[in-house]
């Protein structure tokens, strides 16, 4: 392991302080599995549904080692060339009609065709060298001469084909690339990998990263969450508002609000300049929260009991 | 320590983990980088590094409560003082409440005293082991002792619940069982009141440890044998006639059906392309290196798309097949995600469309449903043929797969085999499940030989493992 990131992260607890200094609140869970990822250099698989703050994980975590990110967003179709790394075929090209000239001279004095190879193989391969590479986040991650936080984000998005091959990168911290040998990493990138479960990873794939599960966060964390992110926030609407989001995802929607959607209605309610819940600014902005039309319906229809129960929480939690 | 986390991997492998080599190394490296102070730390660890999926992690949490609880039981033997012994285990320490001056620490402070009326001046003795551990109610190291002899037995290996008497019986030899019982014998035969007495507590306390060594031994059951239980009964059913599966079997066998159904799902779900090798897609090779002058750096090989099948399901949900198609349409259902388009058709003397059924409702009562409606009536094929005709003839194209489940048997009724063949030409495939055993085919009432030549393939299909062929076939062969 790298020291200045061993000596940075000697426990748990320092791992939470970390991403919370970053602006990052994280469950006990969360800081344990960063943990063991610096310890045991070991990728990380993050899974969960969207918006519980995955990718942010990645950047307060980057944020707080003071490693460059780098990210990598999966889509069908991604391939090497667009992940690892490319020959600049333009630059090739351009730099071969310019050297044509060159390439006459140096090849002028020469007898035969045998001498003029032989002087050519004399040259090593100027053409495919570091100067013609195109790193692309995976072969930069490697490159990086303090290390990096690597974000492949949205993996199940990706081909199965694209799965395995990043095996490779994320056992040994090594690439092969076949016109220059392999290149290992400088310093291990800590690497984080999000999906959304649109399909299930291969089980190599997860046999060798740790398998961390961010689901909903419970009242208490919520509310730490939204009073980092909106701290202009007062307690009795942080408390009500968290509370409400709460309820809401006891009952069956399509699409559970997150907690990005919940920072974003604190926001929304703060522009407002409400300062508690009342049914109707519930029911004005609860398409922060719910993105389906079917779900708006429930929602609004709900939204009075809801809001009652949650102005009732917030309340006693005052007293 | 290393043994305690190896047979923590295999308590939970026995509980539906799967944990392979290299993560056991894993677990390893964590414990040794996180330590074992911190429980929740170790728990929320090994979890991580083992566990990789929700519904793993939640066993494995399960799995690693019960096995610490038993592992914290062993360890306070070495941490314990003895002086507060009585205190924590007064109530569960059988009927003697603490004799007198028990040997173990002069402690004994809430101990009555009664002490049955035996001499309050000499401390009631036995000779064996065993019985002193008894009578000082010496909880820590009863457990010790039974921990080492489970270990000695090894119980760790238990498999089957038949077994738990056996190994409770044998954990209780190790202890030192016999010993007291003889001890035991001699007391009560003495001729001296007290020590008869002394040989009835004894006798009592004996029967307590029996029964806390059962039901350690029914815990070490629950860690350790639900794996190969599960399996013994899984393989069972895998292979087991669905004709005649029990009631109770259902819910384990709907688990069973939605695992494959997930498996395949999971193989086939995405659009699938396969390369053509070696042709050269011209059009868009130019059109990728137009950049570098349509020198051709990067080329595109031609590549076809492999479609998702679609499908239409027809079952024969008369008395004896229904119990088949129930898994059938299960397991289709599953496939939803897979399958382009289904559509379901139950039929026994008339044919409806029961897709929407299907769609809406949860399988039980969706299956009831479909009973009520056309269940149980006698079977008719020609007419149900007819229906078919009516409502989906039109919807059948070259890409379509036709399922027919049934066994064939119409009463005697017209068999319509014009219909059929007409659904034969028209579709891309057309599978016969037949539950029945193929030396019956054609028997009787069957009119299974006359519909044959109108089948692409046909198939026996009794049992979940068949069923799960026949689908995985439908999916590789979708083109």
């Amino acid at each position: 392991m790298n020291d200045v990131t061993s000596l940075k992260v000697p426990t748990i607890e320092s791992v939470e302080e970390g991403l919370v200094s970053a602006g990052y609140i994280p469950s006990r869970q969360i800081a344990t599995a960063l943990f063991l990822s610096l310890r045991l250099q070991k990728p990380i698989l993050v899974e969960g549904p969207a918006g519980v703050g995955k990718t942010e994980l990645a950047k307060a975590a980057a944020e707080f080692l003071g490693l460059p990110l780098i990210r990598m967003q999966c889509y069908e179709g991604l391939d090497e060339s667009k992940a690892l790394y490319e020959w600049k075929y333009g630059k090739q090209l351009l730099y071969t009609q310019i050297l044509k000239d060159k390439l006459g001279d140096t090849f002028k004095d020469t007898a035969n065709l045998q001498e003029a190879l032989a002087r050519l193989n004399s040259f090593s391969d100027v053409f495919y060298s570091h100067d013609f590479l195109e790193p692309r986040p995976l072969l930069r991650a490697l490159q990086m001469p303090q290390g990096a936080v690597l974000l492949v984000d949205e993996i199940d998005k990706a081909d199965e084909e694209f799965e395995a091959f990043l095996l490779e990168i994320l056992s040994d911290y090594q690439v092969s690339i076949p016109e220059i040998g392999t290149v290992s990493a400088i310093v291990p990138p800590v690497v984080l990998l999000t999906s959304n479960n649109t399909r299930d990873l291969g089980d190599a794939m997860k046999r060798r990263c740790l398998h961390l599960h961010i689901g909903y966060p419970d009242q208490k964390l919520e509310e730490r969450i939204i009073d980092s992110r909106v701290p202009e926030v007062s307690t009795t609407l942080r408390k009500q508002l968290v509370s409400f989001v709460q309820q809401l995802r006891s009952i069956d929607l399509r699409k559970l609000p997150s907690v990005s959607e919940t920072i974003d209605w604190a926001r929304a309610l703060m522009l407002l300049h409400a300062k508690d819940l009342d049914t109707q600014t519930v029911q004005d902005t609860l398409n922060v929260l719910l993105k389906f039309e079917g779900d708006m319906n429930t929602g609004t229809r709900r939204a009075a009991e809801l809001t009652h129960k949650a102005l009732r929480e917030g309340v006693a939690a005052a007293e | 320590m290393n043994e305690v986390i190896l047979r923590l991997l295999r308590a939970a492998r026995g509980n539906g983990v799967r944990i392979s080599v290299a993560e056991a190394i894993d677990a390893f490296n964590t414990v040794a980088a996180i330590g074992y102070d911190d429980r929740q730390a170790l728990k929320d660890s090994l979890s991580l590094t083992l566990a990789k999926t929700v519904e793993e992690k939640i066993l494995f949490e399960d799995c690693f409560d019960l096995y610490f609880r038993r592992e914290a039981m062993a360890a306070k033997a070495e941490l314990q003082i003895p002086g507060d012994l009585n205190f924590d285990f007064d109530l569960d320490g059988a009927q003697s409440g603490g004799p007198g001056g028990s040997p173990g620490g002069g402690g004994g402070g809430e101990g009555e005293g009664q002490g049955g009326g035996s001499g309050q001046g000499r401390a009631p003795s036995s000779g064996s082991a065993l019985g002193k551990m008894l009578l000082a109610n010496d909880e820590v190291g009863l457990a010790a002792a039974m921990e080492t002899a489970a270990e000695d037995v090894g119980v760790s290996n238990i498999s089957l619940f038949t077994q738990t008497n056996m190994y409770a019986r044998r954990i209780l030899d190790r202890m030192g069982l016999s010993q007291l019982e003889r001890e035991i014998e001699a007391l009560r035969n003495s001729e001296r009141a007290e020590d008869a007495a002394l040989g009835e507590r004894l006798d009592a306390l004996r029967r307590g440890l029996a029964e806390r060594t059962r039901a350690f031994v029914e815990r070490q059951l629950a860690l350790f044998g639900a794996g190969t239980r599960r399996e013994i009964r899984e393989g069972a059913l895998r292979t087991a006639q669905l004709s005649s599966l029990d009631r109770r079997d259902f819910d384990r066998m709907h688990a069973l059906v939605r695992d494959m159904a997930k498996r395949i799902a999971s193989k086939y779900g995405r659009t699938r392309h396969r390369d053509r090798k070696g042709v050269l897609d011209i059009r868009r090779t130019i059109r990728r290196n137009m950049s570098f002058d349509s020198i051709p750096f990067r080329t595109v090989w031609k590549r076809e798309k492999i479609d998702k099948p679609k499908v239409m399901a027809i079952c024969d949900v008369s008395g004896s097949v229904a119990q088949v198609a129930r898994f059938l349409l299960l397991f289709l259902y599953t496939l939803t995600d897979t399958m382009r388009d289904i559509r379901s058709f139950a039929f026994s003397g008339d044919l409806i469309d029961v897709s929407e059924i299907l769609e809406r409702e949860e399988i039980e009562p969706a299956i009831m449903k479909i009973m009520e409606a056309v269940g149980f009536r006698s079977t008719n094929y020609g007419k149900s043929l007819e229906d078919f005709d009516d409502l989906a003839m039109r919807d059948l194209d070259r890409k379509t797969t036709v399922i027919i489940l049934g066994d064939a048997r119409g009463n005697r009724n017209e068999a319509r085999t014009d219909l059929m063949e007409k659904i034969f030409s028209r579709s891309s495939r057309v599978i016969w499940l037949n539950p029945e055993h193929r030396a019956s085919w054609g028997t009787g009432d069957s009119d299974m030989l006359r519909y044959m030549p109108f089948c692409h393939s046909v198939a026996t299909c009794g049992t979940v493992a068949q069923l799960e062929r026949v689908v995985q076939d439908l999916l590789r062969e979708a083109v």
